[in-house]
């Protein structure tokens, strides 16, 4: 029970590490109906310039490396950036493409992934980074002393700021002018155009937080795993969590990761012995298929009625 | 006048292209289907740098070999079959040769031109990747898995723990945890590590990392449980600082952990920070800038501004020090082929596949060239396209890898065993008649 206890923490904490790129990917198809292929290269952009920073500000200006002035400073030039990519793909990409069907758009962003993963390596080279948040990926002492079970303080930390991170989006989403006005452009971009809402300046600021929330899965993913091209991976496991949390709920998106990441660790553990293992890759797709034939809409996305 | 003009004329002309045939300087090509973008790009870009600039040394500090100088183009794969294939085609008949060697350092790739390159008559070289089974050069003459393979290595390993145990003997009863990327290259090892633990009585259990291994937790909590006294880390990319991490969040002892070639890069400690201290890789290189051969790089390519790298921190590191295995393993195959086909002559791919068979790098050849220790001495033949089979083990101290072992063998009689029987299984199924080696010049 203790080990099944584990390996079920263990998963749900995974699972918000999962919630936190699809949160990107919500964002961006919430407020434009477009489902952002390029999310994945976004997030490793974003940290890449984060690491990228974090070693030019004290070999060109002098500043002490490691410091919190080079971590901040790099954060915010890196988010800086993030911005501009936003900007500049609402100018070169979704501009021309405005009232176009959404497979155009679609299809815009799978160009604008190759263009932001060469980029990232154009720009900052192909060396693999270490980068260190400053919490340790080690379990917390009294939960192993006492029960036995290894709880890691990085993965609660990530819990920690994807919750924030939710509750930020969901306070945007609801309570703002912009919020409303987000979710107005996501209905409809003419009819939104029609009373006077600025579809280009709602697209630059949906991307430029998109590239903020990829930022943070990316410095999060990178200090786990290193910041290298892999963290365009992420995207794929993002897309199950989206399929059952629905593509147009914030909270969809943590609910789906909870589940995909229990369950997928579950499945290795008690299923994976019996065929041969390693079916934490595609599981999580399998479980979003079946789903998707009792709930295409996802728990908690918006459900489609065309008048026919 | 005319005339007088006519042949003044002529003979200028006549003086002139005997002067331009008299400096015509010979030339040897070779393509490089190279991985500088995409997923895999910081190893490609280390591997082909190095490699290149120990081409470059040769030009620049001996004018080449026997005077024949090395031209080469880079053709980007991404890693990619379809791009490796279609490289391997726009190189091929480049230079005034032909492309002299094909050398995709990728398995996927390798298995798409095996064919093609016997046919085009181009020898495939796949060091540290690509068909085990090709080591039986009687049913592969034009494949080269050179200095070692993946049962080498796997047995190799086998052998470092079990010295590390005090001796094989100890190993029985040992539990051994396989982690390994779920993809034919990380099953590669399933069938001689079965043999080894049914040989010396370890058990073995396999658990697969479903690509590309940026999740390990499942894994580990599972070895966590297991308690095994070694796990074999047969991993690819970030599977590898995932892996490292994952076994300090359960705390499992780094040191008890040995990694494979493509484990044991500093792309695969750096990332993983402090997590990384203590683990061991195996090598059929070693890492480090102190070899004479990477300090005549310095001097004679660096210091002409010729360099390959961009980030010269790299120089030294263990993908860089592979390049530059590949590059000097390929010049001694042409020297080598020259003194048969004639010094100083640009020779067809066909004729360096002999310099491949026949290339010997003993220890004296090995300290001519300033490589001593850097990579194993090596003899290949007609039928062992493999080699001496060993491999050195390195360890992470937190910033650099330092070498702890000399150069390990494997259980050569079983692995060779096991070659020959796929090899000879690969033959009948598509109706190949191995070559009679005493027969071969």
């Amino acid at each position: 029970m203790q080990f099944f206890i584990e390996v079920l923490i263990g998963g749900l904490l995974s699972g918000v590490m999962y919630a936190l790129v699809a949160l990107g990917f919500v964002l961006i198809y919430k407020a434009s109906g477009v489902f952002n292929f390029a999310q994945g290269a976004m997030v490793f952009f974003a940290a890449l310039s984060f690491v990228g920073f974090q070693e030019v500000l004290p070999a060109r200006f002098g500043m002490e490396a490691g410091s919190a002035a080079v971590f901040w400073l790099s954060f915010l030039l890196a988010f800086a950036t993030m911005v501009v990519l936003g900007i500049a793909t609402e100018r070169i990409v979704l501009r021309p493409l405005v009232n176009q069907p959404p497979i155009t758009l679609f299809m815009a962003t799978i160009g604008l992934t190759y263009v932001v993963e060469g980029l990232a390596q154009m720009t900052w080279g192909a060396n693999v980074r270490g980068l260190e948040l400053g919490i340790m990926d080690e379990p917390i002492g009294w939960l192993m002393d006492d029960y036995g079970i290894g709880v890691s303080k990085f993965d609660l930390f990530a819990a920690g700021v994807a919750a924030s991170l939710v509750a930020l989006l969901a306070a945007l989403f609801q309570y703002t002018k912009v919020g409303r006005a987000l979710r107005a452009v996501a209905d409809d971009h003419q009819a939104a155009l029609s009373i006077g809402i600025p579809l280009q300046t709602i697209w630059r600021v949906v991307w430029a937080v998109a590239g903020f929330v990829a930022l943070v899965a990316g410095m999060i993913w990178g200090a786990r795993n290193g910041v290298q091209f892999a963290l365009t991976f992420t995207a794929l496991k993002a897309l199950p969590v989206l399929i059952l949390g629905g593509f147009t709920s914030v909270p969809g998106a943590i609910v789906g990761g909870l589940i995909i990441g229990a369950s997928e660790k579950l499945a290795e553990v008690y299923v994976g012995p019996l065929v041969g293992g390693g079916i934490e890759g595609w599981f999580p797709y399998m479980l979003a298929l079946a789903f998707l034939l009792v709930r295409p809409e996802g728990l908690f996305g918006e459900r489609h009625i065309d008048r026919v | 006048m005319k005339l007088k003009h006519s042949a003044l004329l002529g003979t200028a002309l006549a003086g002139l292209l005997a002067s331009s045939i008299a400096g015509a300087v010979e030339e040897q090509f070779i393509g490089l289907p190279s991985y500088r973008v995409g997923p895999y790009a910081a190893g490609g870009s280390g591997v082909f740098g190095g490699w290149i600039d120990y081409m470059q040394l040769i030009n620049e500090r001996d004018g080449g070999i026997n005077g024949v100088r090395l031209t080469w183009e880079e053709c980007e794969t991404e890693y990619n079959n379809a791009r490796g294939v279609e490289c391997y085609e726009r190189l091929k008949k480049k230079g005034s040769t032909g492309n002299t060697v094909f050398q995709p350092v990728s398995t996927g790739i390798t298995y798409s031109v095996l064919d093609k390159a016997a046919q085009d008559k181009i020898p495939v070289v796949t060091i540290g990747y690509g068909r085990t089974d090709a080591a039986d050069g009687r049913v592969f003459p034009w494949v080269f898995p050179l200095i070692t393979t993946y049962w080498s290595q796997a047995s190799a390993i086998v052998n470092f723990i079990g010295a590390k145990e005090g001796g094989m003997d100890k190993l029985k009863g040992k539990k051994i945890g396989l982690l390994y990327h779920d993809s034919a290259y990380g099953k590669e090892s399933h069938a001689i590590l079965d043999k080894l633990a049914a040989k010396h009585g370890f058990e073995l259990t396999k658990i697969a990392v479903a690509h590309p291994g940026n999740e390990q937790q499942s894994q580990w909590l599972q070895l966590r449980q297991l308690k095994p006294d070694y796990v074999i880390l047969w991993g690819w990319g970030v599977m590898n600082p995932t892996a490292l991490k994952a076994a300090a969040k359960v705390g499992y002892p780094r040191e008890k952990m040995v990694g494979v070639w493509w484990s044991g890069a500093e792309e695969d400690t750096v990332p993983a920070g402090p997590a990384a201290k203590g683990f061991t890789a195996a090598g059929f290189n070693v890492a480090g800038a102190n070899y004479p051969v990477v300090a005549d790089i310095k001097k004679f390519v660096y210091g002409k501004g010729k360099g390959n790298m961009e980030d010269k921190a790299r120089i030294g590191s263990v993908y860089y020090n592979r390049g530059v295995v590949h590059g000097l393993i390929t010049v001694e195959a042409i020297r080598k082929a020259q003194e048969k086909y004639g010094k100083g002559k640009a020779l067809t791919g066909e004729q360096v596949r002999w310099g491949f068979e026949n290339l010997n790098l003993d220890e004296a050849r090995l300290r001519a060239l300033g490589a001593t220790g850097f990579l194993p001495p090596l003899k290949i033949s007609c039928a062992d396209h493999e080699g001496p089979g060993v491999v050195k083990f390195q360890q992470w101290d937190g910033n650099q890898w330092k070498v702890i072992s000399d150069w390990v063998e494997s259980d050569r009689p079983l692995v060779r065993g096991m070659i020959e029987e796929s090899a000879a299984a690969y033959a009948k199924e598509k109706g190949i008649k191995p070559r009679d080696c005493s027969k071969e010049g």
